[in-house]
């Protein structure tokens, strides 16, 4: 659903921020550059070199790993010990994806599913209330507003893991733990995405429009669900992709939530797997390949999603 | 006419009107109750917890009971050695991490946002990937790319000759911090580099009118234009490194040196669920969260100075 509406979104206009990289002033700048340089060519030759040189080195370090995930996936228990690092072995793949989806009555694939429902389910609902109250900090007045805002901005100084061990102590004095809600529950609070959301409404939603809508008679519901809601889908879409991206990532709520291993998410899973591997060195396999498995979602919602982490990640850093 | 129009534009709402009050209940209400249920409840029974510890009444046949013991928990904690030497681990573990990563990712923005720099938008995207990796799962790889037999990291090493044991009690923290800064330095690096696209062009120009270099520019015009940026990110890497815990403890099972305690998470981890005892899981997590609460705080206040100086 949301790469259906992200063409229809309106254009980036994050405050202050310049997200699309405007054409013409790089080159002007560059162009300036160069006539102020011209005394120093030969400097500026070896500045380039260098320049370039430490990219190179950069992205080499970043890719190196994952090019190597992505070999070592392919091969079978023996080559992965026999053969170099980044040298193909027999190609093994889809029987190292099938022993991955088959070990253990196939609960990998249930993990996979347990992932995305704390994913897309929580993170939905998440950006929902986290939009819906960074939306009223922006748009209303009410008595005790600013002690209630900053309430929220000390909620983000609150460390999440730390919180946890709390949380389980509550949640099993309830009985919620080991269920899907004691993982679900605790991933809806986001303050720091209600702090975004009221920085993303002061940028989308003019309050021009909400007047008008009011002398036209629309409730106040009504204005932020058929007015308010699609001016601020950009924001919205990107604490959905942050909130998806914390909770495929989140690992010690589920440790500490979760006993029954059907109710774990992917990376807990492997986290078991991986537990194994020292004692039964067959189990390597099943990590490499059940992680490269657990990575491409996220990698996918990146790609699909960069505009939003960008005007995100732009609005977070310049406020 | 235009004073109410700036006002409203600004997101003031103008006179309360009829279903306002509903409204702001509405629309706050569902998350002030969840973050009373998740944060502010857990919190407060936290301390609560923190105050008193269970002691095994009789034989231990009558199951355990609460004892009030004040801030007999607390004093445990603090006089815990495994506590205490887990904030020195985090310490040098941030000495390095810290410069490093917001080091690197910094030069690497303005390496990217230089003239010089070719293919900006494919070592932006090379340089984020990591970050598209779980951590626990970067944590796995990484500890793979450690172990003997399987690292080609291992292999060029020997190859030039060298030698080096990445699970050593002596190289535990480069290698942690080199999991982590491959996790963040890209992240890091587009705040940077979003925060140096919108330095005003004529700041800079007026920069190599004066005769200034690229490096001086850099140095002198771009780095204190994004100095909000770069304290965000110390901000959030502090409340982050306060609760590393999914990679040292995947590296401790290498490397036995490092305990299971190594750093204040395995700690409270440890206490809770091996020793049992929540109290002081309790009040070794309120103190930890104390710490890192106070850090991020004094982040923000020396920022802040700084914008006003």
């Amino acid at each position: 659903m949301s790469t259906q509406t992200a063409p229809s979104a309106p254009p980036e206009a994050a405050p202050g921020a310049e997200p699309a990289p405007a054409p013409g002033a790089p080159t002007a700048r560059r162009a300036a550059r160069k006539t102020a340089a011209r005394p120093r060519r030969s400097g500026s030759m070896a500045s380039r070199a260098v320049v370039n040189a430490v990219l190179l080195v950069a992205v080499l370090y970043t890719l190196m790993p994952l090019t190597w995930l992505l070999i070592a996936a392919t091969k079978n228990h023996a080559d992965l010990f026999g053969t170099g690092g980044f040298a193909f072995g027999d190609f093994r793949f889809f029987d190292n994806l099938r022993a991955v989806f088959t070990f253990g009555d196939g609960i990998f694939g249930r993990w996979l599913l347990n992932s995305l429902l704390y994913s897309v389910v929580g993170s939905l609902a998440s950006s929902l209330i986290s939009v819906a109250a960074g939306y009223c900090f922006d748009k209303y007045e009410f008595r005790g507003k600013g002690a209630l805002f900053g309430l929220v901005l000390t909620g983000t100084l609150v460390p999440t893991v730390i919180i946890t061990l709390p949380q389980y102590l509550l949640a099993s004095e309830v009985g919620i733990v080991n269920t899907y809600w004691s993982v679900l529950v605790p991933a809806l609070v986001n303050p720091f995405g209600v702090y975004l959301a009221r920085v993303f409404s002061e940028g989308y939603v003019p309050g021009e429009v909400l007047e008008a809508a009011r002398i036209d008679g629309a409730s106040e519901l009504r204005v932020f669900r058929s007015i308010s809601l699609p001016m601020l889908l950009p924001g919205f879409m990107t604490l959905f992709l942050f909130s998806f991206t914390g909770s495929w990532n989140n690992f010690f709520g589920p440790l500490v939530m979760l006993n029954d291993q059907h109710l774990y998410p992917a990376v807990l899973g492997i986290y078991n797997w991986n537990q194994f591997v020292l004692e039964r060195p067959e189990f390597y396999s099943l990590v490499i390949t059940g992680s490269l498995v657990a990575v491409v979602p996220l990698a996918l919602a990146f790609v699909g999603l960069q505009r939003f982490w960008r005007s995100g990640l732009s609005a977070g850093a310049l406020k | 006419m235009a004073a109410p129009l700036t006002r409203s534009a600004r997101g003031a709402a103008p006179a309360r009107r009829p279903g306002q009050g509903r409204a702001v209940l509405v629309f706050l209400g569902p998350f002030f109750l969840l973050f009373t249920a998740v944060l502010i409840l857990p919190v407060a029974y936290a301390l609560w917890m923190s105050f008193f510890t269970e002691q095994s009444s009789g034989l231990g046949f009558g199951g355990t009971e609460r004892v009030f013991s004040g801030l007999g928990n607390y004093t445990k904690a603090l006089g815990d050695h495994g506590f205490t030497s887990s904030f020195l681990h985090v310490a040098a573990y941030c000495a390095v991490y810290i410069p490093v990563m917001i080091g690197v990712a910094l030069a690497l923005a303005l390496f990217v946002d230089s003239a010089a720099a070719k293919a900006k938008r494919f070592v932006q995207f090379a340089v984020f990937m990591p970050h598209a990796v779980p951590g626990l799962i970067a944590a796995i790889v990484w500890t793979y790319l450690y172990t003997p037999g399987l690292s080609p990291v291992l292999d060029w090493i020997e190859g030039a000759g060298g030698h080096w044991d990445f699970f050593a009690p002596g190289s535990v923290v480069p290698s942690l911090v080199n999991v982590a800064a491959w996790q963040w330095i890209g992240y890091n690096m587009i705040i940077f580099f979003a925060a140096l696209q919108a330095v005003p062009r004529e700041v800079l120009e007026a920069g190599v009118m004066d005769g200034a270099g690229e490096l001086r520019i850099a140095l002198r015009i771009k780095l204190p234009m994004i100095r909000s940026a770069v304290f965000l990110t110390l901000l959030f890497t502090c409340v982050g490194v306060v609760q590393i815990f999914g990679e040292p403890m995947l590296l401790s099972k290498r490397a036995g040196s490092m305990g299971s305690d190594w750093s204040p998470m395995m700690f409270i981890y440890k206490a809770a669920f091996e020793r049992h005892d929540y109290g002081l899981a309790s009040s070794a997590s309120l103190i930890v969260a104390l710490v890192a609460g106070t850090l991020s705080y004094a982040v923000t206040r020396i920022g802040k100075r700084g914008d006003s100086a």
